[in-house]
């Protein structure tokens, strides 16, 4: 078989974060095929070490432009775990509003103006601005509305600033707007579900072990046990047993395994492992658009990013009815520093994040440990991106239609490279 | 796109990202009331997070995070000649951002405690007026669109744009917010540059000075109020240090 292929690509683009991808087939084999973080390293780990705690969450949200509130979340969760703070249930219900904020607005960005753009076959969604203008529209809607619930609870978009070590800072005003906005959102859905029904999804399968809190009476997002389709079910402090990082060469992010050689954590295997506490609307969609647990088509993190978007505006809905008739408990309390470790896990819009802290008795940082999502991603990256040229190197296929569909694969975890080097 | 009949100018816009969060970038994304009409107003011809092409032939290059590897500074020094406007976009690409925390160590041992026996290549972090010229700056942390749309629209007109003078107390009075020293905590807001509207101290975080000092900051007076107030002297230094944006004062 004469199939020769090359890919030298540097900087893959419409992803968060810099990253290679390097392919190289030569009489149908495979010499290389490779996906390589370049990014710069910032050594997050080392500049939270000496810090306040009041600090922790405010430098913390920095590691991710994107996923903010999810890294501000996950920090003072791990503080309020290592001082023995429990939060009020008012203020855990605002954080988990502001929560579905981010995860809509992060879904919606990555699947309307980075991903869309390889079905419609243009290089950007600038153009669609002109072809698609209601698909941009809508889009835009939808990604304003998750910046908006962001805005309302945690005083801005991105980098918040009113959610604080022992609660949230207020009560929030505007949420009658809110609802007002959650309910008007039904109709965008409708219409990205039905965007995402057109699309020509590559059907590939690679069996994949996947990692993600283990839901107990609702689909999972702020803490809880750990579980992985392979059959591990851990408590929150024994993440280290489901991440085992390790160094590698080519890489400034780290690798992570569990049973096999890597797994893949994010939207999917959100969906894969709690699919049945998703909104029964969420369902319906991922059955309209042939999304089915354990599903081991990488490319359909897509449709469970969408599934996802439709819980969380319905779970939004119960929060901001649950919030409006609450009574007077306060949304922050009060808190005492003392020695301690803590330990936190939220699934943020890319998968399961671990901020792990040790303190001092007057409240000072003395280790630090974040696990992000893509570092945990990554190896299983780089494992499928090679299974998938072998499935692919055959007669007829060019260089430029495999480093589309390469970079397609890349795209569909949604990567977020630059915090997975942090 | 005319305003009262006339064409106005359309900058080639690139937008470059180096060491960061990329939030900057996705500010350019958000207040999406607008961001057909930006777009408009501005040519994008390359910005890698959302788009697939490419050009050199831009006049305004956006540049957002801090430097802090050799390719990096390679990278900026070519986009550099390519730049009639080089603008630093949000507070990494300023004054080094939080990024420049990791300069107060050493940073065989910041490597060892990550990389552990394998070290990664890193710099010192610089802003991107320590490797370049640089022709504007916007601070923030991130960086707030609608100043972005201001500077935008001063740049397609060109009239040149002021930001403010006053500090982030200013704005506070401005919005009734209640001051956050009263509420027992640190603010710099006294010293910090403004025009931002004071998202933090209206949210109860108080003021950490993300766009680095207002012009003609009272440091002395702030330090003795701060000090009455009794915050300790390491929680002062470490607010001050956070962003890099104060790194210059005494």
């Amino acid at each position: 078989m004469k199939v020769d292929l090359n890919i030298d690509l540097h900087h893959l683009t419409r992803v968060e974060g810099h990253g290679n991808i390097h392919v190289q087939v030569k009489d149908g084999k495979i010499k290389q095929a490779r996906w390589d973080v370049v990014e710069t390293p910032r050594y997050f780990e080392v500049m939270l070490k000496g810090k306040h705690y009041t600090s922790a969450g405010i430098l913390t949200a920095r590691i991710c432009g994107i996923c903010s509130i999810g890294h501000c979340l996950a920090s003072l969760r791990a503080t309020e775990q290592a001082f023995g703070i429990n939060i009020t249930n008012k203020a855990a219900q605002l954080r988990l509003l502001a929560k579905h904020g981010e995860t809509l607005q992060s879904h919606i960005l990555h699947l309307f103006f980075l991903a869309a753009p390889d079905f419609l076959k243009v290089p950007s969604a600038i153009p669609l601005l002109d072809s698609h203008p209601d698909i941009v529209a809508a889009g835009l809607r939808l990604k304003a509305l998750g910046n908006r619930i962001c805005e309302v609870v945690g005083g801005r978009a991105t980098h918040p600033v009113s959610l604080l070590v022992g609660g949230v800072a207020r009560m929030p005003e505007g949420l009658d707007d809110l609802q007002y906005d959650l309910e008007s959102a039904q109709d965008d859905l409708a219409a990205a579900a039905e965007l995402f029904g057109t699309f020509d999804i590559p059907e590939f399968q690679r069996e994949t072990e996947f990692v993600s809190l283990k839901g107990e009476e609702e689909y999972p997002w702020i803490g809880g046990r750990l579980v992985s389709s392979d059959g591990v079910d851990k408590a929150e402090h024994e993440y280290t047993v489901m991440t085992n990082e390790e160094v590698v060469e080519n890489n400034t992010s780290k690798w992570c395994k569990l049973s096999r050689e890597s797994f893949a954590v994010g939207a999917l295997a959100r969906f894969n492992n709690n699919h049945h506490l998703l909104h029964p609307q969420a369902l319906e969609v991922a059955t309209g658009l042939g999304l089915k647990p354990v599903c081991h088509n990488p490319f359909m993190n897509n449709v469970a990013q969408l599934v996802e978007c439709v819980h969380v505006v319905h779970d939004a809905m119960r929060l901001v009815d649950a919030l409006q008739g609450s009574d007077s408990e306060p949304t922050l309390v009060p808190v005492t520093p003392k020695a301690g470790e803590g330990i936190s896990a939220v699934e943020v819009p890319r998968g399961i994040l671990y901020h792990h802290y040790r303190y001092d008795e007057k409240g000072y940082i003395t280790k630090a440990n974040c696990v992000i999502p893509t570092t945990q991603n990554n190896a299983n990256i780089h494992h499928t991106l090679r299974d998938l040229v072998a499935a692919n190197a055959r007669e007829g296929m060019t260089s430029e239609q495999l480093e589309l569909l390469c970079s397609m694969l890349v795209r569909a975890y949604d990567p977020c490279v630059s915090c997975s080097v942090h | 796109m005319k305003y009262l009949g006339i064409e106005p100018k359309r900058p080639k816009v690139g937008v470059f990202d180096f060491t960061g969060c990329e939030g900057c970038e996705l500010q350019l994304a958000n207040k999406e009331e607008t961001v057909p009409a930006f777009l408009q107003a501005i040519e994008v011809v390359d910005f890698r997070e959302i788009s697939s092409t490419s050009s050199d032939d831009y006049e305004v290059a956006l540049i957002e995070g801090a430097i802090t590897r050799d390719d990096e500074i390679r990278r900026l020094k070519e986009i550099r000649k390519h730049a009639k406007l080089l603008v630093a976009l949000g507070s990494c690409a300023c004054f080094g951002g939080v990024n420049r925390l990791k300069n107060g160590y050493d940073l065989d041992a910041v490597n060892q405690e990550v990389y552990g026996t394998e070290p990664k290549e890193t710099l010192p972090t610089q802003a991107v007026k320590e490797v370049v010229s640089v022709d504007l700056e916007i601070p923030g942390c991130p960086v707030d669109k609608a100043e972005v749309e201001r500077i935008v629209q001063h740049l397609i007109w060109d009239v040149p744009y002021q930001f403010p003078a006053y500090p982030v107390c200013f704005e506070c009075k401005q919005r009734y917010t209640t001051c956050v020293f009263e509420l027992g905590q640190l603010c710099l807001g006294p010293i910090a540059r403004g025009g931002c509207h004071a998202p933090c101290p209206a949210g109860g975080s108080g003021c950490w000075g993300c766009r680095g000092p207002a012009a003609d900051p009272n440091l002395e007076e702030f330090l003795q109020i701060a000090k009455d107030r009794g915050f300790k002297k390491r929680e002062i230094k470490e607010r001050l240090s956070f962003y890099g944006g104060f790194e210059d004062m005494p």
